[in-house]
């Protein structure tokens, strides 16, 4: 991984893109900034399901091979794969791409009052764990680890933002491979 | 990292299985798929998963049912989750008759599927954790295929490490099933012979002439029948390990025969005149007391010094019976898998009666006993009842009873007769068996009237 690019898939908010960028880069340790190049995701909408098929839109932003650097879609859209009723994200395993939605971490969602700080948080440990994917990481059981599997928001606002040591190891080796 | 199970997705639609595919593996499962069912029962045919998606809706010859149905015909334990894509309740229901574990309607919340692939993953854990903690158990107390925790037994293990590698002659003593040629072939295995052949023979089994012929092997025509020249197992053995089981069968004659070859280390073959030279390593096992066969004199004190060098008694299992509920558990576990037997444990109580039986056949017969009741055993426990006919052999063999109106005497009388009878006469013999020595035996034998033969 030499740096990370935010990809904007639709039209998602330019002050949460932008929250991305610092803890990102912190993070990785890599430079991390918002790409030129923006995904019209409409070919990837499911006229009833309303939903934006996230293997689709990862497929699209794959189009572009990074050149070392590691792709994150950023949408607010609801994204779905066609087994299941919806997913906060998707990586490819081992790549360089990944997509993530903060449509579902708005506490809007569940009848509750905007949140803009939780919000945020919510975005950046999805957009780590996500990426941390790209770099073969799996689900971690430690679950403070920002790789511990979610599957709600709650189990999202209970982990960090950070890796575990053992994820971190992955994720330093990854680095120092990628900076030789 | 720690997950390593294994997860086969079955659907013919593309997206489907690619999605949950890719799903499953960022949760750290390793995901194969199948796009049909045929393909499905042939990947399940290599190997075990520990979870089957297979999709309900599939293209007629195989569908779903069928392809759950074929894969549990494969591993009767499979865990398999049907996925349909309209929760129909008939569907649902014949899904789960059939063997289904679960079934989840399309699309399914994460959270949902999530804690269900958890649900099933932990109880496979927690069973390949007792297998691996059998195995861990087993491994510990094993020494070449021997399982023991008894102190005694754990001495005859160091002690066989210890003179493996010597060319020493070995006596090995102990009652029928105590696994006599299991130790046999620990020492061979374990020493510096264990590359050159181990080989076994049964004195027990054969005629005089034809043991000659065994041991020695025989040139053409040299007795009726002799067509070939015929390596003995004395030449075969050469460079290794010669077991000679039931020594205290043999003829005077070749306990002459086999004390030169100890002494000298050559032999003539059976009808030749060609000296033969080999190096083996020989082992005796008895099941009678050899030095009680001496005194009797039946065998002889040098050919006994010769082979008793180095002395092993193994204990009868009623004197380790701390190693009955090892020993079951690996004869369920290694029989169930050749008898095709889904039980796998023995229930406590049928540890019980293992434990407090008698086993005169010692471990052979544990081993008996355990195949006997997996035959006719129908679940996934044995139990006590499995182990009923142990109760009703031990009832006729403890179920002695005192014929009436019969004196002490009377009885010491019948006793000495029917021994006397048994020997042909054979006063010494007959002392041997009774445990007196022979001038008591005298004694009585004047005392009730008695002569060599039976009664006067
Ligand atoms: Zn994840
Ligand atoms: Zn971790």
């Amino acid at each position: 991984m030499k740096a990370i690019r935010l990809v904007r898939v639709g039209d998602p908010s330019p002050d949460l893109v932008d929250a991305l960028v610092v803890p990102l880069a912190e993070e990785f340790g890599v430079p991390c900034s918002i790409d030129v190049r923006r995904i019209d995701p409409l070919f990837a909408m499911h006229p009833e399901r309303q939903q934006a098929h996230s293997s689709q839109l990862l497929a699209e932003i794959l189009r572009d091979d990074g050149g070392g650097d590691h792709l994150l879609g950023v949408t607010s859209l609801d994204l779905y794969i066609p087994i299941l009723t919806f997913v906060f994200g998707e990586a490819q395993m081992e790549g360089h791409c990944a997509i993530v939605s903060y449509h579902r971490l708005r506490q809007e969602i569940y009848g509750l009052p905007h949140d803009g700080e939780l919000l945020e948080s919510r975005l950046v440990k999805e957009a780590v764990h996500e990426l941390g994917h790209t770099l073969g990481l799996r689900h971690c059981e430690d679950w403070e680890c920002v790789m511990a599997s979610s599957h709600a928001v709650e189990g999202i606002d209970l982990k960090g933002w950070e890796f575990c040591p053992a994820c971190r190891t992955i994720v330093d080796q990854e680095r120092t491979v990628s900076a030789l | 990292m720690k997950k390593h199970w294994e997860v086969l997705v079955v659907d013919d639609e593309p997206v489907m299985r690619e999605s949950l595919a890719a799903w499953l593996a960022e949760d750290g499962y390793t995901v194969d798929t199948a796009e049909s069912g045929r393909e499905a029962v042939t990947r399940a045919a290599a190997k075990d998963y520990a979870i089957y998606f297979v999709d309900l809706k599939m293209p007629p010859g195989l569908d779903g049912i069928e392809t759950m149905m074929e894969i549990r015909r494969l591993h009767a334990d499979a865990s398999v989750i049907i996925m349909t894509a309209y929760a129909t309740v008939d569907t649902a229901i014949t899904a789960m008759k059939e063997g289904a574990q679960e079934y989840i309607v399309k699309p399914c919340n994460p959270e949902e599927i999530s804690l269900l692939v958890g649900r099933i993953i932990k109880v496979k854990n927690l069973q390949r954790e007792n297998l691996i903690l059998r195995k861990k158990l087993a491994k510990q107390y094993s020494f070449h295929d021997i399982l023991s925790k008894n102190p005694k037994m754990i001495e005859i293990f160091d002690l066989v490490r210890e003179i493996a590698s010597l060319r020493s002659t070995v006596l090995i003593q102990g009652g029928s099933g105590t696994g006599k040629e299991l130790v046999a072939r620990a020492i061979h295995f374990s020493g510096d012979r264990a590359s050159k052949p181990f080989v076994a023979v049964s004195c027990a089994a054969l005629a005089e002439n034809l043991l000659e012929s065994e041991l020695f092997g025989h040139e053409r025509g040299a007795f009726t029948g002799a067509v070939e020249r015929k390596r003995g197992k004395f030449e075969m053995a050469d460079g290794g390990t010669l077991l000679l089981d039931e020594i205290g069968d043999i003829s005077p004659k070749l306990q002459v025969d086999l004390l030169r070859v100890l002494q000298e280390r050559k032999f003539f073959r059976v009808g030749g005149n060609e000296e033969i030279s080999v190096d083996v390593r020989v082992i005796a096992a008895s099941r009678v007391n050899l030095q009680e066969a001496v005194a009797a004199g039946t065998f002889r004190d040098d050919l006994f010094y010769r082979l008793n060098v180095i002395n092993i008694h193994l204990p009868s299992l009623r004197e380790r019976r701390e190693d009955i509920p090892l020993l079951a558990s690996a004869f369920v576990e290694r029989l169930s898998h050749e008898l095709g037997k889904a039980a796998s444990e023995l229930s406590e109580g049928a540890l019980r009666v293992l434990v407090d039986h008698d086993w005169p056949g010692n471990v052979r017969e544990l081993e008996n006993a355990v195949e006997r009741a997996l035959v006719t055993s129908k679940g996934h426990v044995l139990d006590e009842d499995d182990f009923a006919f142990l109760r009703r052999e031990a009832g006729h063999g403890n179920g002695w009873a005192a014929p009436d109106n019969m004196s002490l005497d009377e009885i010491e009388r019948q006793v000495i007769m029917a021994t006397l009878n048994r020997t042909a006469g054979n006063v010494k013999e007959a002392a041997a068996a009774l445990g007196i020595d022979r001038s008591t035996l005298y004694d009585r034998m004047k005392r009730y009237g008695m002569s060599r033969t039976g009664v006067e």
